[in-house]
């Protein structure tokens, strides 16, 4: 009898080893005349347990991890390949691990179940019926249901999807683009990653529906450079979709058509901002643009252009499928559906947690991440990326929605949660958010290019100790004009964590370094 | 585990350059296809590239110079057999990065855009591999590491320079 085996292939699974792991399960099965068939699947994004070995038993699949290849031998001895249990590292059933029994997966419902590339599994999950459906409607009916199920933009503004679709249906018929931004910039954020290189025609189909919703016959992803495995395996799906008739001319025989590409990024943080993505696109600097006008007006080579983040368009199948209530049943307020949260930085179980709006952040920082990684007390969070404020612990019970965060300052942004244990230098951390902004400016306008540099060495005199009053009253003031004077988010918000390290952490600012 | 090896550098000519150009200079927005094109065959964009594309794609030198300088992933001089990214970013830091870093650059000899002596590491700076939850990470050519230590990140240096020498 053949033993199923799963071994995951994405980039956090390979970081720790995946593909030793999976060349010793194979030779200790051929050791053992054992005949196993072993799947590379996506991650489940049960990242401290990888890499997460799974075996498939009639009662479901079992688990085992973090799994080192030196530990294979003992687990074959112990009866992995029957799915027995007597080991340290099992898991038990993957499916009741509580981390991910306690999710909410609508989104990312198929990750780590399928072979990321095997277009029979994602249609043996429900791939591709959204587009079914998608494909006999017409464009205004798709974009009512994406309005009616109130996805918001899940790159961090939070704009509603479906208005911004219907901006660009209302444009005149004509050359219109999708452009997928998929510059997952943030410092704590894996989620679009996971998407591409764990359910890559979930990413497809999205971005063929909102092709038939606005008239658009051409899609662009734009890819970060960092993502190497990302980049492979989505191209890889890519040529697939377009073998068996999902992309390209006369979309499954339907007189519809929708071709993608995927272009790389070159390293620049800033090109995450959807008009600087236009230019770099375009093949220019990735300079931002003034706006108006809107890129949905006026977006890739001027013409009519949807711009979403990936974990918008993917989750555009589930609604198209499930219908626009199923999705907004779930959430809060004006924050509709899940939302795909990443626990990192000092966490002690890292990954990926998709629930509806409206868990709190302690809830999800110990419930879910089981505190610091280190064992020592937490003592800030940055939520939201490297523009997003630190939180102290007064603020760890706020729901996680885009309204209440706002409230006190917060963002929600793409969902990335960073956690640091009292170690932490807060000073330090304010310092480096102006230095990251000098390094990533696109220097554009006047705050931004100059008033990151000048931040740095402001708090570099505080630091040491130079007019230590006055210098903080000339960062407030930088600051605040940063805030208000800066073209786009990376010069208008790079404050938010100072501000923040200047009102919760003031002493670890104004300590002089040892 | 097998290693995404150096990257694949020829030595590049006039001709060869302007071969890569017009196998992409058609593409809309053609300009960063023909500069990652450049840069994976022959491991930089020399000078020499500038003009060709300039004239090829109606840029000014000036315009081609600005966008190769923007971008962080481009380099204009040849790297060392391995480019070695140390992650910078915040949930890098929370977990060690800033000690790994300095361990990285006093390992190897160099600071940031540098290349060591005996040209095997270049070493950059990155900010963010989407490694998050298992930091502090860095990527060595396409390969990336998770809970990177100073003790593994030395086993790695060593597995990376060692090779077999030829008893004769």
């Amino acid at each position: 009898m053949t033993v199923t085996v799963y071994v995951p292939c994405d980039t956090t699974a390979l970081a720790m080893g995946a593909n030793a792991v999976a060349d010793a399960l194979q030779q200790a099965a051929n050791a053992k005349g054992v005949d196993i068939k072993l799947v590379r699947n996506g991650s489940r994004g049960l990242f401290w347990l990888e890499p997460l070995v799974e075996v498939e038993t009639p009662g479901g699949r079992v688990a085992y991890g973090p799994v080192e290849p030196t530990d294979v031998d003992s687990l074959v001895g112990a009866g992995l390949f029957e799915g027995k249990a007597d080991h340290p590292l099992a898991q038990g059933l993957t499916d009741e691990i509580p981390y991910l029994k306690k999710q909410q997966r609508l989104t990312f419902s198929r990750i780590g179940l399928t072979d990321p590339l095997s277009i029979d599994d994602y249609r043996a999950h429900r791939g591709f019926a959204g587009l079914e459906k998608a494909l006999n409607m017409d464009g205004q009916a798709i974009v009512d249901a994406v309005k009616d199920s109130g996805l918001r933009g899940r790159g961090g503004a939070a704009f509603p999807t479906g208005i911004k679709w219907q901006t660009v249906h209302d444009e005149p018929e004509g050359q219109k683009y999708i452009v997928c931004n998929a510059d997952e910039g943030d410092s704590g954020t894996f989620a679009d990653r996971l998407v591409m290189e764990c359910d890559p025609y979930m990413l497809i189909e999205g971005m063929t529906i909102a092709g038939l919703a606005v008239g658009a016959n051409q899609g662009y992803i734009y890819l970060r450079s960092e993502y190497p495995v990302a980049q492979r395996i989505f191209n890889d799906a890519l040529q697939r979709a377009y073998d068996a008739g999902y992309l390209g001319r006369d979309i499954r025989g339907s007189g519809k058509d929708f071709d993608l590409e995927v272009r790389l990024g070159a390293g620049a943080y800033i090109c995450g901002e959807e008009t600087s993505l236009l230019d770099s696109l375009e093949g220019k600097r990735g300079m931002v643009r003034a706006k108006p006008p809107l890129p949905a007006i006026k977006g890739l080579f001027g013409l009519p252009t949807v711009v979403n983040n990936v974990l918008s368009l993917a989750a555009v199948p589930y609604i198209l499928d499930q219908g626009a209530q199923a999705y907004a049943d779930y959430g809060m307020g004006r924050s509709r559906g899940t939302l795909p949260m990443q626990l990192a930085g000092n966490v002690k179980r890292g990954g990926l947690v998709e629930l509806a709006f409206g868990i709190t952040l302690r809830e999800l920082m110990e419930d879910f991440g089981g505190g610091t990684l280190s064992g020592r007390p937490l003592k800030a969070v940055q939520v939201g990326g490297p523009l997003g404020a630190y939180l102290p612990e007064s603020q760890w019970d706020a729901p996680i929605d885009y309204e209440a965060f706002a409230e006190f300052g917060g963002v929600v942004g793409h969902g990335g949660v960073v956690m640091f244990d009292d170690t932490v230098d807060m000073g330090e951390q304010a310092r480096f958010a102006m230095e990251f902004c000098s390094v990533e400016s696109c220097g554009k306008c006047t705050p931004c290019r100059i008033g990151a540099v000048r931040g740095v060495e402001v708090i570099d005199r505080i630091r040491a100790g130079e007019n230590a009053e006055a210098n903080l009253t000339l960062l407030t003031d930088l600051c605040e004009t940063m805030v208000d004077g800066s073209l786009c988010a990376m010069g208008g918000m790079t404050p938010f964590p100072v501000q923040s390290v200047m009102k919760h952490f003031p002493n670890d600012l104004t300590r002089q370094k040892a | 585990m097998s290693h995404a090896g150096p990257q694949p550098v020829h030595d590049w000519t006039p001709e060869l350059i302007q071969q890569t150009v017009d196998a992409h200079k058609d593409m809309p927005g053609a300009m960063l296809p023909i500069l990652h094109a450049i840069q994976d065959r022959f491991g930089y964009i020399p000078e020499a590239a500038v003009p060709i594309i300039a004239e090829s794609l109606r840029h000014t030198r000036a315009e081609v110079h600005g966008i190769i300088s923007f971008y962080h992933h481009f380099r204009t001089r040849p790297s060392g057999s391995h480019v070695v990214h140390v992650c910078r970013a915040e949930a890098c830091q929370a977990v060690g990065a800033r000690q790994l870093e300095a361990h990285v650059k006093d390992r190897l000899g160099v600071d940031y855009h540098q290349t060591s002596r005996d040209n095997e590491f270049t070493l950059e700076p990155v900010y963010c591999l989407g490694n998050c939850a298992c930091g502090p990470s860095i990527r060595v050519d396409d390969d990336i590491h998770g809970r990177m230590n100073a003790d593994k990140f030395d086993r790695l240096v060593d597995s990376l320079t060692t090779t077999a020498v030829e008893v004769k």
